[in-house]
């Protein structure tokens, strides 16, 4: 089981590697001199010259990546083109909001999910079931930023129970936090709730069919206790995949959402640095969602022993 | 993916390509499967929008009209004006041919591309190693970051766009390929035919290939629909198509200053959008429905 662990722990080494390495050469790799790119069409060949060493691109490749993990190694995710500062340094400020935003969606979505999937695959063929499926059909087909200001223009501007933009730091009392945050939270897990309750159906309808669910009703057990003890156990492995999975679409979701909502948070650093082509920090993003992406994801891996101890390593 | 799939597959292919002539037929094969008619039908206008934009309108969706700025819509304007006195329903109208450009360029790139890479990992155990752990260290970026950082290294452009989103695919076909290799090459009739001295590529093109069309299919229209929301996205961020460009990504992009006053600008473009992905992901389920029964009871 420790060696299972151990094992599963370092064999993230290599993807981490690959991706640092993805993230590094896209730089170099790209078409064209990224320099130029990078310092825009007014630029004189003196600040082309200037970013060109701020970025390291005048250097053997190898060399660079090579100090590039190195800094890594260290937590150094380099400093901005446009304000100097250290990237780690901009994301430390921005980290809240993005962070709040993600956990409150990750709550809100598996708490409705779960149970619409549950609901559709126990009343399969009913109207409840095709309700969800197309719901489901929907989450994947509208994109959360037309979600988002539908769902601003209703319940902000229309009827005014919301605020329409913004973000109160938690620190500033609960509710105030709150208030700013269930408008992009509902649109940003629209497909995530969509993802979820799709799986959930899918694997409810394959369990319920099994035998020992045709026991348990046999001898007289309860709908609720046989869909959410004995059937929702069984089906947790596939359905915890899908959620740590669709953790890469919460994360392209949210730098829109943020947008939409004029969150501060890593999405509008993101988009600032976009506008700014201030690349570093790109680089420095991308780095740190896809390094969580993959931990939760492990963690997730690890978690199955919990739901399933018929998993033993 | 098994044998049995392909037998289960063949006849539904039939049903769907066979020329419909009679009336009966048409409404035989709507009743059978209302998704494919239904997202079929949209994707249809959708496509026909886009080719005939020029004959929809006769005002330039670039044309400026500071005279006529954000004008609600109206019979003259249906879908208003924006901030620059551009035509709204002009400029959605020629959108509809960035999106589905787009949207058809990444499934076909990312399907051909993934279905080389999808081979030559099921083949070639030498390179499956490092092929997959690349792979997977490409599937760990988020697409739209991935796209993002992309984008953020080369110019603005349509072709650049349709690059950037075909990498940040490639992975999640190449990974489908290869799992249908694994399991076709355990097959008996596949063990038989190596056994026989049949040569690899006649293996590819006679076994593995025809496995593989339909899954393929089905992951080309998600391909498809999640492309045209990338580069909206990327568009409405500032990192896709350049803003001379009227695509739906862009449109809403400039409207979203004015969001609170002229909804419209954002709205109609939100609307094609989302009506455009709807309509593939429903072809994407109906094709996955008839093309392999099986996995359309599991999900």
């Amino acid at each position: 089981m420790l060696a299972y662990i151990a094992r599963r722990i370092l064999s993230t080494i290599p993807v981490m590697l690959v991706v640092a390495f993805v993230v590094f050469s896209m730089l170099i790799l790209s078409p064209g001199d990224p320099a130029a790119v990078i310092a825009g069409d007014q630029a004189t060949p003196e600040d082309v010259e200037r970013i060109r060493a701020a970025l390291g691109l005048d250097r053997p490749f190898l060399v660079q990546f090579a100090e590039f993990l190195w800094r890594l190694v260290n937590f150094d995710l380099g400093t901005s083109i446009f304000t100097n500062l250290p990237v780690t340094h901009m994301i430390a400020q921005r980290i809240e909001p993005t962070v709040s935003l993600m956990v409150l969606t990750i709550i809100f979505s598996v708490t409705i999910a779960v149970p619409m999937g549950v609901i559709a695959a126990w009343k399969a063929g009913s109207w409840i079931d095709r309700a969800v499926m197309v719901f489901a059909v929907l989450g994947f087909s509208v994109p959360v930023f037309v979600i988002g200001y539908l769902l601003a223009y209703i319940f902000a501007l229309e009827l005014d129970w919301l605020p329409v933009q913004g973000y109160t730091p938690i620190a500033r009392g609960f509710w105030p936090f709150l208030e700013n945050l269930i408008l992009p939270t509902i649109a940003l897990g629209s497909v995530y709730i969509a993802l979820i309750a799709r799986i959930t159906r899918a694997t409810m309808l394959e369990v319920l069919a099994q035998d020992y669910i045709r026991t348990a009703k046999a001898k007289g057990l309860g709908t609720r206790p046989i869909l959410f003890l004995h059937a929702l156990k069984n089906a947790a492995v596939p359905i915890s995949t899908v959620v740590g999975i669709g953790i890469a679409l919460l994360i392209g979701g949210a730098v829109v959402t943020e947008s939409v909502f004029a969150i501060p948070g890593l999405g509008r650093l993101t988009v600032d640095a976009i506008l700014r082509r201030d690349y570093p920090v790109i680089q420095g993003v991308v780095l740190l969602f896809s390094f969580v992406y993959v931990l939760v994801n492990l963690m997730i891996d690890l978690l199955y022993t919990v739901f399933d101890p018929r998993i033993r390593y | 993916m098994s044998a049995d799939t392909a037998v289960a597959a063949a006849p539904a292919q039939v049903e769907i390509f066979a020329p419909e002539k009679r009336r009966g037929r048409i409404r035989t094969f709507i009743r059978r499967h209302p998704a494919i008619a239904l997202g079929g039908a949209l994707l249809f206008l959708m496509v026909l929008a886009a080719v005939f934009a020029p004959l929809l309108s006769s005002i330039d969706p670039q044309a400026l009209a500071p005279a006529r700025r954000v004008r609600h819509p109206s019979a003259e304007y249906w879908f208003g004006t924006d901030m620059l006195g551009r035509d709204v329903y002009t400029r959605v109208i020629y959108g509809t041919r960035v999106s589905l450009i787009v949207g058809f360029a990444v499934a076909i790139l990312a399907s051909l591309l993934g279905l080389i890479i999808g081979l030559i990992s099921g083949f070639i155990r030498v390179l499956d190693g490092v092929i997959m752990r690349v792979m997977d260290g490409l599937m760990s970026i988020p697409p739209i970051l991935l796209a993002i950082a992309l984008m953020a290294a080369t110019r603005g452009s349509v072709q650049n766009v349709i690059i950037a989103i075909t990498i940040a695919e490639i992975p999640r076909v190449s990974r489908l390929v290869r799992s249908v290799v694994l399991s076709l090459r355990e097959q008996p009739y596949v063990e038989a035919a190596i056994a026989a001295g049949t040569t690899t590529p006649r293996i590819i093109v006679r076994h593995i290939l025809p496995n593989t069309l339909a899954p393929l299919t089905v992951q080309a229209t998600y391909i498809c629909a999640s492309a045209m929301i990338t580069e909206a996205i990327l568009s409405f961020i500032g990192a896709g198509t350049p803003p001379i460009i009227p695509s739906w990504g862009n449109i809403m992009a400039e409207g979203r200053a004015l969001w609170q006053v002229a909804p419209y600008i954002v709205f109609f473009p939100a609307l094609f959008l989302s009506l455009t992905v709807l309509s593939v992901n429903l072809l994407g389920d109906g094709l996955r429905d008839a093309l392999d029964p099986r996995l359309a009871k599991r999900i």
